[in-house]
């Protein structure tokens, strides 16, 4: 049993026993009666897909709890199981308060009615009253900043007007227990700090929150606790940061590995040396294809001379999933002399480095020149080793540098009328 | 874990979407908000809205009384029955236009808001009963248009028009069983759509809509006058006898006729025969009853097998 309830503090706000829940998927379905009729002993035979199998777990009162794991991981099924818009087919699910849930924002919105109905039906859909569907309708259009829009039609609401305005409705909803999939990714900038900042009230007035989503800032920034899910079944349960970087390992880690990474074409240069392997870590057989944040990072070039070669040069560029450059480093800036060596002679060349990348998939390309300007290509070697960076701070940034910010006093800042008459549009 | 002690202390289990809802108040508040959205959106959706809602009965009926009346005079019947024919007419298609629009409307209606269905929980069961109610917000409308055109045809508003809700309440709680009946069968069979369509094309003749139930039953007893006049009383065999009966219980049978038949007697005439006088006996009634009363039960009955598992057939 891996719940942490205790009881202590009373039942818990969620709580599943064993949860499993299956799909069929028929081979070949009967969709109409005359089919039925024609084949009518003909059994629909359909294969069975488990998306959860098994999953227990607890959340307390007041919680922030966030499900994390890759698509088809089930993570979707378990909060439509919770909601109840599934039926679970083995174990249990309890709650405790009142519950409501946001799968998808603007559930219901009626393309041809203006705001006004549409916030009142969507409203009691979520559960509100009528009455109480009314009353919160000023506030809602305040939240979205719609005042001026709210008597157009919804179908001629531009898409983040539409998304505002459902976030909107789906915060006045004053459940206990909120079930929220994915509905962070919405809006402007401006508009997303919003939402975050609702969150957070939220986590302070102590309602218990369970959150699905692919962004793992956004776990370690709001939820107390989190769980993995890979293939249906739970692969632990803690810490954010934990489960962060175990979702991001799971994510890309199994993927990576020392396969053609496609960065460049083919190996090009004249052959009298060639990358024999590429690898993280220190030694060949303890090579990772993860590496942390924050972490140093080491990456070592094998290199093999088939002729006698002085000072080559050996020079990296990490590239990003966009095939950006975002590191480009080469023996030739710290030394021009980096050797002679022999035909038959192996030479082991590392890149050491604070990684200060922003978590994702990198792919090295390495390149031996001859001593020079490095126009000379000995061998271009692209396709040896994708890796991951994995890490919880993604500021959006390709690189996570730490910066230090401060804040002080500016003597000789403007008169605040005349900061307003500048941030007066016209 | 399963002790019935601690289950409790866990809270309240949850147990997937059913068709109904603990909470009676939010069911409705579902039901009435979503059919009245509609109503809006088909009353001010254009223009012309109420007028549109209220032509296409009035059209049906424009049609089928120039030709029934004009060209094969139905209304010069002997008898109570060819008296205001025009208003009883319109009055049995303004009906039918409601039983239509609800178990028609309801077929697709499970299927077509699979967003909702598929996204939120809810009690399952609003989604036909806010199509049979919205139905019943148009017929609201186009009785007051029947009221209008049967005083002008020159009835005299009787006391009787207060029978009329419960008429009404009859062709909804048909119309809810049908409704319900459809709506789940079509997730799983996409041919109930054409098969229902033609059913009631079937039972719109087969009601007393066009054809009075008078006319029917002399149609049906003349197979039987026509043996006794042409070979005499001995030769009506029992296979006439029993063939007319059985016929005629079908016909019966069908709750729209006691339904069509009665709303006829109690708004417009009261010289046509009274639904209790048509099936021969109050008692008569009863059947038809049993029969809405036995749709409904189906319908419920199946809906609420298929509600769990509607967000995953679909």
């Amino acid at each position: 049993m891996p719940t942490e309830w205790t009881g202590l503090n009373g039942p818990p706000a969620i709580a599943a026993e064993d949860v499993h829940k299956r799909f069929k998927i028929p081979e070949e379905r009967t969709h109409t009666l005359k089919e039925r009729a024609l084949h009518p002993l003909r059994r629909t035979r359909h294969e069975e897909f488990y998306a959860l199998r098994g999953i227990s777990f607890a959340v307390q009162p007041g919680e922030f709890f966030g499900i994390v794991g890759r698509n088809g991981s089930g993570k979707s099924t378990l909060l439509k199981c919770l909601a109840g818009i599934y039926r679970v087919d083995q174990g249990q699910i309890w709650c405790n308060g009142r519950m409501s849930t946001f799968i998808e924002l603007g559930v219901g919105f009626n393309p041809d009615l203006a705001a006004y109905e549409n916030v009142a039906l969507n409203g009691i859909m979520l559960g509100l009253s009528p009455r109480e569907a009314r009353a919160r309708y000023e506030r809602v259009i305040e939240f979205a900043e719609l005042e001026e829009f709210q008597d157009l039609k919804l179908k001629n609401y531009s898409s983040g007007m539409h998304v505002r305005l459902a976030f909107s409705v789906a915060i006045q909803v004053d459940a206990e227990i909120l079930l929220i999939d994915e509905v962070l990714a919405v809006g402007d900038a401006a508009f997303q700090q919003k939402c975050f900042d609702v969150f957070n009230r939220m986590r302070e007035e102590g309602r218990t929150i369970v959150f699905v989503t692919h962004d793992m800032s956004a776990v370690t920034r709001f939820c107390h606790r989190a769980m993995l899910l890979e293939r249906g079944e739970v692969v632990s349960i803690g810490d954010p940061t934990n489960i962060a970087d175990r979702y991001l390992e799971i994510a890309f880690g199994r993927a990576a590995g020392y396969e053609d990474a496609g960065v460049g074409s083919a190996r090009m240069g004249d052959g009298t040396a060639r990358v024999t392997d590429v690898w993280l870590g220190d030694t060949p057989e303890e090579r990772q294809t993860v590496a942390p944040q924050a972490e140093p990072l080491t990456l070592k070039v094998l290199v093999a001379f088939n002729a006698d070669v002085l000072d080559p040069a050996v020079s990296m560029t990490l590239y990003n999933e966009q095939r950006q450059p975002v590191v480009v480093a080469s023996t030739a800036t710290t030394t021009e002399h980096t050797g002679s060596f022999r035909a038959g002679e192996r030479a082991l060349f590392a890149f050491s480095f604070h990684n200060m990348l922003a978590p994702g998939r990198y792919h090295p390309l390495l390149t031996i020149t001859h001593r020079g300007e490095g126009l000379d290509v000995i061998d271009r070697f692209a396709g040896g080793l994708s890796f991951v960076v994995t890490g919880v701070t993604a500021s959006g940034g390709m690189v996570e540098i730490p910066v230090e910010t401060h804040v002080m006093p500016w003597e000789l800042a403007p008169p605040p009328s005349e900061i307003e008459a500048a941030g007066r549009p016209r | 874990m399963s002790v019935p002690a601690l289950s409790e202390a866990m809270g309240q289990p949850i147990r997937g979407p059913r068709a109904l809802s603990d909470s009676w108040s939010r069911f409705w508040h579902l039901t009435y908000n979503i059919a009245r959205s509609e109503f809006k959106l088909k009353f001010f959706g254009s223009v012309l809205g109420y007028v549109w809602q209220v032509m296409r009965p009035l059209l049906l009926f424009g049609v089928l009384y120039v030709f029934f009346v004009k060209i094969f005079k139905v209304d010069k019947a002997e008898g109570a029955a060819g008296h205001f024919y025009g208003a009883q007419l319109l009055a049995s298609i303004v009906l039918f236009t409601f039983f239509s629009e609800a178990t028609s409307g309801a077929v697709r209606s499970v299927v077509d808001r699979e967003n909702l269905v598929r996204k939120i929980q809810f009690p399952r069961l609003v989604i036909p009963i806010s199509v049979v109610l919205l139905a019943l917000f148009n017929l609201g409308l186009n009785v007051v248009v029947v009221m209008i055109f049967a005083v002008i045809a020159g009835v005299k508003p009787m006391l009787s028009w207060l029978e009329l809700p419960l008429m009404i309440l009859v062709l909804a709680l048909l119309s809810t069983g049908i409704a319900m009946l459809l709506s789940a069968l079509f997730v799983r069979f996409r041919d109930i759509q054409p098969i229902w369509e033609v059913f009631s094309q079937i039972l719109f003749y087969s009601s007393p809509v066009i054809i009075p139930v008078e006319k029917v039953r002399e149609a049906l007893a003349y197979g039987q006058r026509h043996v006794v006049v042409k070979h005499g009383i001995r030769h009506l065999t029992f296979r006439h006898v029993a063939l007319y009966h059985v016929l005629w219980h079908i016909y019966l049978l069908n709750p729209l006729v006691s339904v069509f038949q009665e709303f006829r007697h109690a708004m417009i005439n009261h010289a046509a025969p009274s639904a209790g006088q048509a099936l021969g006996g109050w008692l008569a009634v009863l059947e038809p009853l049993g029969l809405v009363a036995v749709v409904l039960v189906l319908g419920f009955w199946y809906f609420s097998r298929q509600a769990p598992h509607i967000a995953e057939d679909l």
